[in-house]
């Protein structure tokens, strides 16, 4: 295994902060991660919204596991753009929060306006729901009722 | 870049900045506050949105104006004649109402002026804009549901939003001011033309009003001042609340 993929697979398995369910890999916001044949590592990673204060956490988390791993030189850079979107979610990613409870943001094509699919209930997977508020718990989150079972939900919205 | 050009282009950055950590500030002040938890949730969100953004125009003017400051010394070593946010984002939250009608107003500019920065040629402001125009938008829908629904709601919910749309409307002129600095940057692609901004904004927040049964005020008087760093006397109160830990304390962490 080459450096790049020893460290990438540490790195994939951070956990999210605020949605722990996630890795950092099933959120899709680990972009790149460069080795320099001299022991140096840049990990590139992409905030999901301006103000996501889960990203600092995330940056040590790294940090530290590399560290861990026998990485001493680490550096991690936000890379900006191109701009983060829940597509870059994964299949497994949307899967597990499904398993958690929380409506998985909706898959759209590259470069076509998203149809209006509805969002289904991720705890009797009916498709009778609405949203109760645009803002929930966290910055990508939206809160959503299902109209049979009754439960509120949280739904991650497509971004 | 040449270096006059860059301190010009840091000039509009600071604007924006300043506009998101402000408007940021303001909206953090209804935390625990507003009428519904709901709501209490969506107004700290979008305050959580606008400080990111202003942390990272922030970051973007260290690099243009060479001063590498950090954001800290932006947001907390700075005097009130230093600011150059608009005097709509600096007005006090008064009622629900008033709070709606400014973000009905701030945001509808904002996003405008994002959805024109994606074509900047400063590739970092591209980045950022990229980002913080799909934040905008969430905003601005935000605040547009809130003002069709109290303006077309009860007696009283539509003479509040009368009221806060009389008070707030003269700040909205300052938003499309021209200057030396908007004119130059214009020539530079890095700032929006005022011009192509208000085409966006006039149409948007017409059909808004229209919709809520609100009737567009006649421009009167339209202050300004915020750009060169002259604020109205509500700013200063809200500067000595927000700094006062970070100069009383320096480092200080937690």
């Amino acid at each position: 295994m080459t450096t790049v993929d020893a460290v990438r697979r540490l790195a994939a398995g951070v956990p999210d902060t605020e949605l722990p369910v996630l890795t950092i890999e099933d959120l899709g916001i680990l972009r790149d991660v460069h080795a320099d044949g001299a022991g140096r590592i840049v990990v590139d990673l992409t905030p999901t919204y301006s103000g996501c204060p889960a990203v600092e956490a995330i940056r040590e988390d790294v940090e530290r596991t590399l560290r861990s791993g026998g990485f001493e030189d680490v550096t991690v850079r936000m890379v900006m753009s191109p701009a983060w979107t829940t597509d870059w979610m994964t299949e497994t990613g949307r899967q597990k929060l499904r398993e958690h409870g929380v409506a998985p943001p909706r898959e759209r094509a590259p470069g076509v306006r998203p149809l209006q699919l509805a969002i289904v209930c991720p705890r009797c997977g009916s498709a009778r729901t609405d949203e109760v508020s645009h803002f929930g718990s966290t910055q990508c989150q939206a809160i959503r009722r299902c109209l049979d079972c009754r439960e509120t939900f949280p739904h991650f919205k497509e971004h | 870049m040449t270096a006059v050009a860059a301190d010009v282009a840091a000039v509009a950055t600071l604007r924006m900045a300043d506009d998101c950590l402000v408007l940021s500030h303001r909206l953090a002040q209804w935390s625990s506050r507003a009428p519904s938890l709901e709501d209490d949730v969506a107004l700290t969100n979008i305050a959580l949105d606008e400080l990111g953004q202003a942390r990272a125009l922030y970051a973007r003017t260290a690099e243009l104006d060479g001063t590498g400051r950090s954001e800290d010394d932006y947001a907390f070593l700075r005097d009130e004649r230093e600011f150059v946010n608009c005097l709509l984002v600096e007005q006090e939250n008064g009622d629900f109402a008033t709070t709606i009608v400014r973000q009905l107003l701030f945001t509808t500019y904002q996003h405008a002026q994002w959805s024109k920065l994606l074509a900047s040629p400063d590739e970092q402001v591209a980045a950022i804009a990229a980002k913080a125009v799909k934040e905008a938008s969430y905003h601005r829908d935000h605040a547009a549901h809130w003002t069709v629904r109290l303006g077309d709601g009860t007696e009283e919910s539509h003479r509040r939003m009368e009221t806060a749309l009389q008070a707030l409307w003269p700040f909205t002129g300052e938003l499309f001011e021209r200057d030396d600095v908007t004119d130059g940057l214009v020539v530079m692609g890095v700032a929006v033309d005022p011009e192509r901004l208000r085409a966006g904004w006039d149409p948007f927040v017409d059909g808004v009003l229209a919709e809520a049964t609100l009737a567009r005020p006649e421009t009167t008087w339209a202050p300004a001042g915020g750009r060169r760093g002259l604020h109205t006397e509500c700013f200063g109160y809200m500067l000595a609340e927000m700094q006062h830990l970070h100069r009383s304390y320096p480092g200080v962490a937690w």
